[in-house]
């Protein structure tokens, strides 16, 4: 709940209300893409 | 107030501790875990500034993360949404480590935290500093200086890979910045990928490689690959680079520029390879010149202070000094992502709770970087027994004379003193040691004792009394960041048939009385030695001096390729028992190869990673 309470406050302090949606379908989709069991191992640079 | 400052989960991970402003403690993990850049939380690291301070967890007002994990996913977002539908490769491998943990970071970094506190209250005592912000606070802040102008480059923090902030006592503002993708560190690593270095740790090299090669690519880079304004800032052209969307730095039209794919790691270093280097260092000097001139204009300011790893670049700081345009120069020595956990930590201190700075006394506030673990003469015997060392204990005067004799003979010396150093550099702390004179010690030290590329240079540590005899350098250099030529007088000409040498054979000529020490380009990486900082590495160079007139040794960091520079004695102890280094003094206690067992001689260099 706190997450959501302080993700919320970001995204008001930044006026970036127009990411939520794309943050929930992303997430969603993230979410999905958990089951693969990827990691970040093959980036040359960790920019992420 | 007590503040503890944390660096973790990308690369170098940190911690750093200030108690009412003044710097405590600050260490690298690797340095623990004898994990090369490791990433995880720091916990030894943590828990060594915590004993070092004599506080536990609890006893702490504040712990400061140096990078806003939101802003991060903002512009991870933002990104593929502005590449979509390319970039769905490292999407799929961002965003399952994002949601599972640094989209929570906070939780994360609470729950790491109560491995040390069970207590801990992450709501109220849990901050988060920009990462460009605490790199510029670690400028800042320790600096010598009241006010100043301070510029931060480096790969990427949250949005920011370049910032210009002023600061006037315990004021810091940023005023301007440039974003994402357009980045000076990450044009400088797709060359360290290009030229097959790894990421994130060859850029040295490459920076090594640059005097063999010639410029010849410079204007290739500057017509397709960057636009340089006047004022230093720039946009790169993104048609050519493959970090926002794809696994590897460059892509298929930048190869194409350059000719030919990436070189793998096996591969061998051409000419072309060299060119590149140059190349690209040109450029870099080119942008920060142009960057630090237009700072000083905007200003007004005498005084300049440098962090983010493109500070660790001295070739560029000592272009920028030699401007001439600031008066003072400083650069925080643990420049790259280490030293943002020290930024956090005053960033919190200062800006945040609005704490006045302490008033300098002489130098800068970084006690000459030396803040980390140190041991007592008797737990030194007692590791060293335990390991199966045979030492003998001198006192301070035999110590040095027993050091000197083996560093006049050519053999390379350990030198493990005091309070190991914070950032990338050994200063005289852990340190391997040589004679700058010999024209053999460079290739005995790269192949004999660090297992290193041939052509990588190695730098000197010169008492700072003597440095204008030796070097072309105006100014201090305690922290080996800034790059000046050998005194033209300490110059020994190139022979006919030697001036004819290109590339990596210019290896063999002997280019000055201290060879070891000078570069193909008649240029060095210093480290001036003052009494006050480092009276013990200044008493060594003054015996040495006092024997052989030269005021000059080889300092390399006290480690082999690919290992973190040595924490413990047991760690001094088995690199030296690894390799052809010949004597080790550590504290009082003064170790002969020869006198030691032979059963206790082991491969090394094999057991880590080539960087």
């Amino acid at each position: 709940m706190s997450f959501l309470l302080e993700l919320w406050a970001f995204l008001r302090i930044r006026k970036k209300f127009w990411l939520l949606p794309i943050i929930v379908v992303l997430v969603l989709f993230g979410g999905l893409l958990l089951l693969a069991q990827t990691s970040v191992a093959p980036f040359v640079y960790t920019l992420f | 107030m007590r503040i503890l400052g944390i660096s973790a989960f990308y690369h170098d991970s940190a911690a750093a501790l200030i108690s009412d402003g003044e710097i405590v403690a600050a260490a690298q993990e690797e340095r623990f875990s004898r994990k090369k850049h490791d990433a995880r939380f720091p916990h030894h690291a943590v828990a060594y500034c915590l004993g070092a301070a004599g506080v536990p967890l609890d006893g702490l007002d504040y712990v400061v993360f140096y990078d806003k994990p939101f802003l991060k996913f903002e512009r991870l977002l933002e990104t593929y949404l502005a590449f979509a539908p390319q970039g769905l490769r490292s999407f799929r491998m961002a965003m399952p480590l994002w949601i599972r943990e640094k989209l929570f970071q906070r939780k994360l970094l609470v729950e790491e935290l109560r491995r040390h506190d069970a207590g801990f209250d992450g709501r109220s005592r849990l901050l988060f500093a920009e990462h460009h912000l605490s790199h510029a606070a670690s400028a800042f802040f320790p600096s010598p200086f009241d006010e100043a102008a301070v510029l931060t480059m480096d790969g990427v923090g949250e949005w920011a890979t370049t910032s210009a902030a002023m600061g006037r006592g315990n004021r810091l503002e940023i005023f301007k910045e440039i974003h994402f993708p357009h980045s000076l560190g990450l044009l400088y690593s797709a060359f360290t990928y290009y030229t097959g270095f790894k990421v994130n740790s060859g850029e040295y090299k490459l920076m090594g490689l640059a005097p063999y090669g010639e410029p010849k690519y410079a204007q290739r880079i500057t017509d397709n690959l960057i636009d340089i304004k006047a004022d230093g800032s720039f946009r790169l052209n993104l048609a050519y680079f493959d970090y926002c969307t794809g696994l590897t730095m460059t892509n298929g039209a930048f190869h194409r520029l350059f000719e030919g794919p990436a070189r793998r790691p096996d591969e061998p270093l051409t000419q072309r390879h060299m060119d590149l280097a140059a190349s690209i260092q040109a450029v870099l000097d080119e942008v920060v010149v142009r960057m630090t001139r237009s700072l000083a204009a905007e200003t007004g300011l005498e005084n300049l202070c440098l962090a983010g790893g493109v500070a660790l670049n001295c070739v560029a700081n000592g272009k920028v000094l030699r401007d001439g345009r600031f008066r003072r120069i400083w650069i925080q020595p643990a420049a790259g992502d280490a030293g943002g956990a020290l930024g956090a930590a005053l960033a919190a201190f200062h800006l945040f709770q609005g704490q006045p700075r302490r008033p300098q006394a002489a130098g800068d506030a970084m006690k000459g970087a030396y803040l980390g673990p140190s041991f007592t003469q008797q737990e030194i015997e007692t590791r060293l027994r335990a390991a199966g060392a045979r030492f003998l204990v001198l006192d301070h005067c035999a110590l040095l004379q027993a050091c000197v004799k083996a560093l006049v003979e050519g053999q390379a010396v350990g030198w493990f003193q005091g309070r190991m150093e914070f950032g990338p550099r050994a200063l005289g702390a852990r340190s391997i040691l040589g004679d700058a004179r010999s024209p053999t010690m460079q290739s005995l030290l790269n192949l004999k004792v660090k297992y290193r590329e041939s052509f990588r240079p190695f730098a000197p540590s010169v008492l700072r009394e003597d440095a204008r005899d030796w070097f072309e350098l105006d100014a201090d250099s305690p922290y080996m960041l800034l790059v000046a030529d050998v005194a033209s007088g300490r110059r020994r000409p190139a022979a006919p048939d030697e001036a004819r040498l290109f590339g990596l054979d210019r290896l063999r000529i002997q280019r000055s009385e201290i060879p070891a020490v000078t570069h193909v380009d008649y240029s060095a990486r210093i480290q001036t030695v003052d009494r006050e900082t480092n009276p013990l590495f200044h008493a060594l160079l003054s015996a040495f001096r006092q024997r052989t007139g030269c005021p000059v040794m080889v300092n390399t960091s006290f480690n082999v390729r690919g290992e973190p520079i040595v924490c413990t004695p047991e760690d001094a102890f088995r690199c030296f028992m690894g390799t052809e280094i010949e004597a080790l003094a550590i504290g009082n206690c003064f170790l002969e190869k020869q006198q030691q067992e032979g059963s206790l001689k082991r491969g090394y260099a094999a057991r880590f990673e080539p960087d």
